[in-house]
């Protein structure tokens, strides 16, 4: 597992679930199917991201393709590292 | 016409049924002589305003305005014109300085210039939207704060999540001093409360947990909206406030419901919500009202997720079994 996607669990952990849930969280489990984020966790979310990796994020860019699991999420964060 | 515009469609009867609904509840299950209603100048409070009138007698129901310094200059004379048009007798209390004195607009303020640090009360206008239409886009619902200010382009950035819950919790405020003065009328008669929500506000969470949402009896829950309209017409509501756009009328720049909350136009929310109760399948409702799969999945895996994560705006206090 690479560092970005043990920030995001500890994100997780720290601010959505029960820290023993997160080991169960599967990388590509939705984090909306499964009722964990609100329109504040996406917000969260959002300035999570934008916070700890200097990324600047626009509303076009909150989609469910880049911040809807734990992989999704990543991704994302490395291609918006890759273009700056 | 299409199966859902044609299943969307209410019977007239529907007015004999709420009147006589409202009618037994408030008198006899409640024992209460009369009705107050929270009027807006929009359509939820006008329909629930004539049913009520026709239910309890004109002069058993009281409608109740109460504006504050945000709400739309319109609103006190579409409010003044159904009240006349239902011989109820209209009360105006104007809620501001009881909000002031709370605090209610230096915490939006304070929560405001998180976003835009040059903020002024008194020459800006903001408001909270959603990204555009979910139909086109298949956007999360970020929140974003826009800001309008004469002779400069309208700014709009997305909130922080400290930020956002300063504003909710400070504009819900204005919900909850409406509902404490709704229910000092009742009291005061002998009345109930009886509320406004419709299914789209109700069952997606677009209401105040004991504010709007604090009611004795709400007539108009199990409505969509689109068929609240139709009770409108069977009524006689003013065609001003029928052809009026819904708003929150809760933030200084008016954002309308479709750009605060819902995202889609609610002609086709309801009939996609309605096909989606009634068991249809995605392809079969995309077909029905010529839409692509893709933008009926959408619709519903928002209705979805809005069902999911206000839960805890319906649900009663939690108590313990002995």
């Amino acid at each position: 597992m690479s560092e970005i996607e043990n920030r995001i669990l500890q994100f997780l952990a720290e601010n959505f679930v029960l820290s023993e849930q997160v080991e169960q969280l599967g990388f590509d489990e939705s984090f909306l199917e499964n009722g964990m984020i609100d329109s504040t966790g996406i917000l969260e979310l959002v300035f999570f991201v934008e916070d700890q990796f200097g990324i600047q994020i626009d509303t076009s860019e909150v989609l469910p393709e880049n911040f809807d699991s734990i992989n999704c999420l990543a991704a994302y964060i490395r291609r918006k590292q890759d273009l700056q | 016409m299409s199966i859902l515009s044609d299943a969307m469609q209410i019977a007239v009867e529907e007015v004999s049924r709420i009147s006589e609904w409202i009618k037994n509840n408030v008198f006899q299950e409640f024992k209460r002589r009369g009705g107050v209603i929270g009027v807006s100048g929009g359509i939820d409070s006008a329909v629930v305003l004539a049913l009520s009138a026709r239910a309890l007698e004109n002069n058993k129901v009281i409608a109740l305005f109460m504006p504050e310094k945000d709400s739309s200059p319109d609103s006190q004379a579409l409010a003044a014109e159904v009240a006349a048009q239902f011989g109820v007798e209209l009360v105006i209390n104007e809620i501001s300085p009881t909000l002031t004195a709370l605090g209610c607009y230096d915490y939006m303020a304070e929560a405001i210039k998180q976003i835009y640090p040059d903020y002024e009360s008194n020459q800006d206008k903001v408001k909270l939207v959603l990204p555009d239409n979910l139909l086109e886009k298949p956007s999360l619902n970020v929140f974003s704060l826009v800001l309008m200010r004469n002779g400069r382009p309208e700014l709009r950035k997305i909130l922080s999540p400290h930020a956002y819950l300063g504003i909710v919790a400070a504009s819900n405020m204005k919900q909850r001093v409406r509902m404490l003065s709704l229910y000092y009328h009742a009291e005061k008669h002998n009345y109930a409360v009886i509320g406004t929500a419709n299914k789209n506000e109700h069952d997606q969470g677009f209401f105040v947990k004991y504010g709007d949402g604090g009611a004795d009896l709400q007539p108009i829950r199990h409505l969509y909206k689109s068929q609240v309209y139709q009770l409108a017409r069977y009524l006689g509501v003013p065609q001003g406030i029928i052809q009026r756009t819904p708003t929150t009328d809760t933030y200084s720049a008016g954002s309308t419901q479709e750009e605060f909350y819902f995202r889609v136009p609610f002609d086709l929310l309801d009939k996609i919500w309605l096909g989606m109760n009634r068991g249809m399948s995605a392809d079969t409702i995309a077909k029905d009202l010529d839409l692509t799969v893709e933008q009926v999945r959408r619709v519903i895996a928002d209705l979805m997720q809005k069902k999911r994560t206000t839960e805890y705006l319906r649900t009663i206090p939690l108590s313990l079994s002995s």
